[in-house]
This record gives C-alpha cells, sequence and structure tokens, in this order.
C-alpha cells in the first residue's frame, strides 16, 4: 500500500517514487510493445517498425520488453492489488457514472483513493497482461510447438490480438482521461503530489483517511 | 529469388496490390506413391542444387533420413509401413510444400513481400524480408515452414523458382530415376494423375485417389495416392484449410480492431470537444501544476 501522507507545504503526497516509477516502467514498455505490435498487426502501419530499427529488431525486443511490462504490472499489483479491490462504494460510484463523463462531479459519490474507473484500468490491465504474457511466450518459440499441439498456437495468436485489443482501449481512455481531462492527475504521478483541493474533488474518502477528518469510511 | 522473370500474383502484408499483370500457367508436381521406390535421389538433389549443408541423419525406426525437415533439408521421403485388409503396405510420399493455391503463410505473414506467390502460382519465401516471426508456421495446414535459429529466418521448398523461372524443371523431379515425380502445367499434372488412378484401380488399389485438397484451393504439389481412403498413413491432413483462427484473426477481427481503435480517438476527442477538462474550483492552472 502506498504512503499517501499530507507534505509540509500542505500538498499531499499521492503516488511515492517507487509507484511512480513503476508507473512509468509500465508505461514505457507497454507504448513500445504497442507500437511494435501494431506494426505487424497492419501492413499500413509496418513503418512503425521500420522506423523502430527494423521488423527484424522488433520482432526480437517486443517479447523481452513485454516480460518487462508483466513484471511491472506484477509489483504493481502489490503495490495496489488491495487498493483496487471493488467495493460497494464504487458501485454506487458506477451508477453515477454518466456525471463523471458529464464532469458534473458535484453529484458523485465520494470515493476513496482509486474510483471505480481507474479499478477496472487496472484488472483491465493485469488481467490483459496475464493473457498477453502466456500467449505471447507461446507466440515466441512457434518452433518448438509440436505439431500435434498447433491448437495452442492458433489459438495464442487470436487471443494475443484480442487482448491487446482490449488493453489498447483501455489505454486511449488512460491516456486521456490522465493528461486532457483529470487536470493535475498527470503531475501527481510525475512528481507525486496533488492539492487538497484535488484530492476533495477526486478522492474525498482518500483525503479524509489520510488527513484524519470527517468519514473514515473506506 | 526469381522474383525478376516471374511475376507477383500475391504478396504478404503489402497495403497495395501486387504488380503481376501476366498469365502464366500455373506449374506442379506430381508425385505418383505408387511408382516412389524410396531412393532419395530427390532428397541429394534438393540439397544440391540449393547448396544446402548436409544434415546429420535421425534414426526414426523407419528407412525415413530425419524425423521432420529442418531449415536446410526442404525435400524428406516418409516412409511407414502400414496394415490394411489387403495386407502390409510398406508406404513412402515424397513430402515438402505443398505451393497452396490459397497459401495460408502468407495469408499469416506481417512482413511485406516476405513470403510471395508468383502467377504460375509458386509460393516463395523471400528471407531478407522474413522478421522471423514464425506466424507462416501458425498459418500453413501442413507443418512446412521451418525457422533457423542462427539467421532468425524460416526456409522452405521453393519449387526450384530459381530453375523453373529459367524454363528448367525443379532438380528433385530432374533426378528421380522412376519418373514417379514429373513437371508440367497443373492441368496437364491432373490429366496424368487421374490416369494412373484409374490404372491402380483397375489393377485392384480400389481407393486410389489424387490428393489435390480443395480447401486451399488445391495445391501446386499433388499426389497419388493408391491408398486414397487412409491419408493418414501417408502423414497427409485430411481436407486441409487455412486454420480457423488465422482467419478470424486476420479478417473480422482485424477490422473491428481497427475500427475500434479509430473510434476510441474520435470518440476521446470528441468527448474533450464536448465537455473540456474537470478542474478543480477556485485553483489556477498553476496550482494545479498545469495540467
Ligand atoms: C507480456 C508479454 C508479451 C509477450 C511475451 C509478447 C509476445 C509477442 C510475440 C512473440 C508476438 C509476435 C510478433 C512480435 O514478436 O512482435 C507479439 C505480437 C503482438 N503483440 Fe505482444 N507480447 C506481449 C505483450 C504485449 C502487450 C502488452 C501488447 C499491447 C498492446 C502486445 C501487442 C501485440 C500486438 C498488437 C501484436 C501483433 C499481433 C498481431 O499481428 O495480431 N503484446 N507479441
Ligand atoms: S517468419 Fe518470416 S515469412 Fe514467416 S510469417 Fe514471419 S515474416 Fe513472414
Amino acid at each position: 500500500m502506498g504512503e499517501s501522507r499530507v507534505l509540509p507545504d500542505g500538498s499531499i503526497l499521492r503516488y511515492n517514487f517507487v509507484e511512480r516509477m513503476i508507473h512509468w516502467v509500465a508505461g514505457a514498455s507497454y507504448v513500445y510493445l504497442l507500437l511494435t505490435g501494431l506494426a505487424l498487426w497492419t501492413p499500413w502501419l509496418y513503418w512503425l517498425a521500420v522506423m523502430l530499427g527494423g521488423g527484424g529488431v522488433s520482432r526480437t525486443l517486443h517479447p523481452w520488453v513485454g516480460l518487462l511490462f508483466m513484471a511491472a504490472v506484477l509489483r504493481m499489483y502489490q503495490l495496489w492489488g488491495k487498493e483496487m479491490r471493488i467495493t460497494d462504494v464504487d458501485r454506487e460510484w458506477n451508477k453515477a457514472l454518466r456525471h463523471y463523463t458529464r464532469n458534473e462531479d458535484q453529484n458523485l459519490p465520494p470515493v476513496e483513493r482509486f474510483n471505480a474507473g481507474q479499478k477496472y484500468l487496472f484488472w483491465l490491465m493485469y488481467w490483459g497482461g496475464v493473457v498477453l504474457t502466456i500467449t505471447g511466450v507461446v507466440m515466441w518459440i512457434p518452433e518448438y510447438i509440436p505439431w500435434s499441439l498447433r491448437f495452442l498456437l492458433h489459438l495464442s495468436v487470436l487471443l494475443h490480438a484480442i487482448a491487446a485489443l482490449l488493453t489498447i482501449g483501455g489505454f486511449i481512455i488512460h491516456v486521456y482521461m490522465g493528461t486532457a481531462v483529470v487536470r493535475g492527475g498527470f503531475r501527481s504521478v510525475i512528481r507525486g503530489e496533488v492539492s487538497q483541493g484535488w484530492a476533495k474533488m477526486h478522492h474525498r474518502l482518500w483525503l479524509a483517511r489520510i488527513t484524519g477528518n470527517g468519514p473514515t469510511k473506506r | 529469388m526469381a522474383g525478376n522473370t516471374l511475376e507477383l500474383k500475391r504478396i504478404s502484408a503489402s497495403s497495395s496490390p501486387p504488380a503481376g499483370i501476366r498469365e502464366a500457367p500455373v506449374v506442379c508436381k506430381l508425385i505418383d506413391t505408387s511408382t516412389c521406390i524410396g531412393c532419395k535421389a530427390c532428397e541429394v538433389a534438393c540439397q544440391e542444387w540449393n547448396d544446402l549443408p548436409p544434415e546429420t541423419t535421425v534414426q526414426v525406426g523407419t528407412y525415413q533420413t530425419l524425423p521432420s525437415m529442418t531449415p536446410h533439408f526442404w525435400n524428406l521421403i516418409k516412409f511407414n509401413e502400414y496394415e490394411s485388409g489387403t495386407g502390409l503396405h510398406w508406404l513412402m510420399r515424397k513430402d515438402q510444400c505443398m505451393h497452396c493455391a490459397d497459401p495460408g503463410c502468407l495469408e499469416a505473414c506481417p512482413a511485406p513481400g516476405a513470403i510471395v506467390q508468383y502467377n504460375n502460382g509458386i509460393v516463395d519465401f523471400q528471407q531478407e524480408y522474413c522478421i522471423g516471426c514464425g506466424y507462416c508456421i501458425s498459418g500453413c495446414p501442413f507443418d512446412i515452414p521451418k525457422f533457423n535459429a542462427t539467421t532468425k529466418k524460416v526456409y522452405k521448398c521453393t519449387l526450384c523458382s530459381d530453375r523453373v523461372s529459367v524454363g528448367l524443371e525443379p532438380a528433385c523431379i530432374k533426378a528421380c530415376p522412376t519418373s514417379c515425380l514429373q513437371f508440367g502445367s497443373k492441368e496437364q499434372m491432373l490429366q496424368i494423375a487421374n490416369k494412373r488412378v484409374t490404372q491402380l484401380k483397375a489393377s485392384g488399389f480400389t481407393e486410389a485417389a489424387v490428393y489435390d485438397p480443395p480447401g486451399v484451393g488445391g495445391t501446386g504439389v499433388v499426389t497419388v495416392l493408391a491408398l486414397g481412403n487412409h491419408l493418414e498413413a501417408y502423414g497427409l491432413p485430411d481436407n486441409p484449410s487455412i486454420p480457423w483462427a488465422v482467419t478470424l484473426w486476420k479478417y473480422p477481427l482485424k477490422w473491428i480492431g481497427n475500427l475500434a481503435i479509430l473510434g476510441g480517438i474520435i470518440g476521446t476527442f470528441a468527448h474533450y470537444v464536448r465537455f473540456g477538462p474537470k478542474e478543480v474550483k477556485g485553483e489556477t492552472a498553476a496550482g494545479q501544476g498545469g495540467r
């Protein structure tokens, strides 16, 4: 669990150094996997592989970077897994989702350190990562898959693409929310800090918990 | 290999159509398993013509040279002792790339130009464009493409595209002492094959058949089988086709995926234009650290 706390200047530490670094290891490796994967996904994007050093380089590095990505996701699970569990608070919040998408945040029930959207993204990336890793390892060594087990190879190429597409959907929304919509969010995962006002607007139960004020309901 | 004299009918992972505009007769190898004596002259000729390094033979309990083809062994006589109602049969079949009219390897390949099909039907790997991903291994219904771990590329029978393009027959055909291997247009080869099947039937092999599987659009290698109802005895798949998972992946999924990604990007952009950011009331942009 992260060590969220109020800093001397009154702002709040949302992500400590380890949390931020892991986030960016996962982020950078994901982007590399996305670009090299998409290059092989459609001939229209093969130029991505050319830009990244050629198809052979992309093919060689993609699986290794995939392992790095999965390692980062597993570390993230250690750090955030508990706080990512779906609770009644999230079910309430989900019902009010339409207010969230319309920026009517005053109509949303208060949430803990992560809202339901962030939690679903986490689990999408976690399980997506698991499927991508298992199928990816099979695709890594097709010459060693016995002919009698070739259905594993066929299933893997299909599932790898499906899992990649699902995580890409989550990734687009995640990047959009984190950079364009939730002002202050990008800074929180670079420098680690958010303002009290930010915490109050987006994660009121969390703010209450770490400042020791008001409702501490989790 | 022979790209300068043979035109391209299909090309892997290309966003533009192949350049070929001329029709050419589709070429074909005929393998008559009933007259094969298992001498392996074709194996040697293939190694020699293609300058392939020798493979150490592996004892598999039959006369077979190796358990399966390798990146530098593209032509393998498969031996099998098979008992049926008509007694013990000593079966031998020359195995190699089938040169499918609808090649699964080419459909699966993500590297532009790494697999091509010439207008005469030959399916050829262009190793200089191959990235070694092994997708072709998933796409092939016959277990043909073999990965070389040193070069990180795949290899298989070229149907001697270099010889054929200058009017020669493939090396294996040239070497065959019994004429159980023949080479010509697909039409001619089918004619000879059917005639041979009639002969075989007349001499008691009532199941004799020609193997030219329609599931892959027919093949550039047609095989005459005396026991045409026992494909498994020859190590041949019954009604091969491109694996359904590969077709699903390369067609519907690709288009659904592309549209979904595009929709996601347009959708988030439209959302921003309609609803804009979530700003904390009463805080300046600086107070929020910009974004
Ligand atoms: C986690 C471990 C992963 C492993 C071991 C792995 C392995 C592989 C392998 C071996 C391939 C075949 C070609 C190549 O190497 O480029 C591939 C393709 C691909 N990978 Fe991964 N990968 C992993 C994670 C990911 C992730 C996180 C994404 C996210 C976008 C991704 C997206 C793709 C895509 C889009 C393709 C092309 C698929 C296609 O053409 O259908 N991979 N992967
Ligand atoms: S291994 Fe080479 S030929 Fe086979 S699909 Fe990949 S790029 Fe194409």
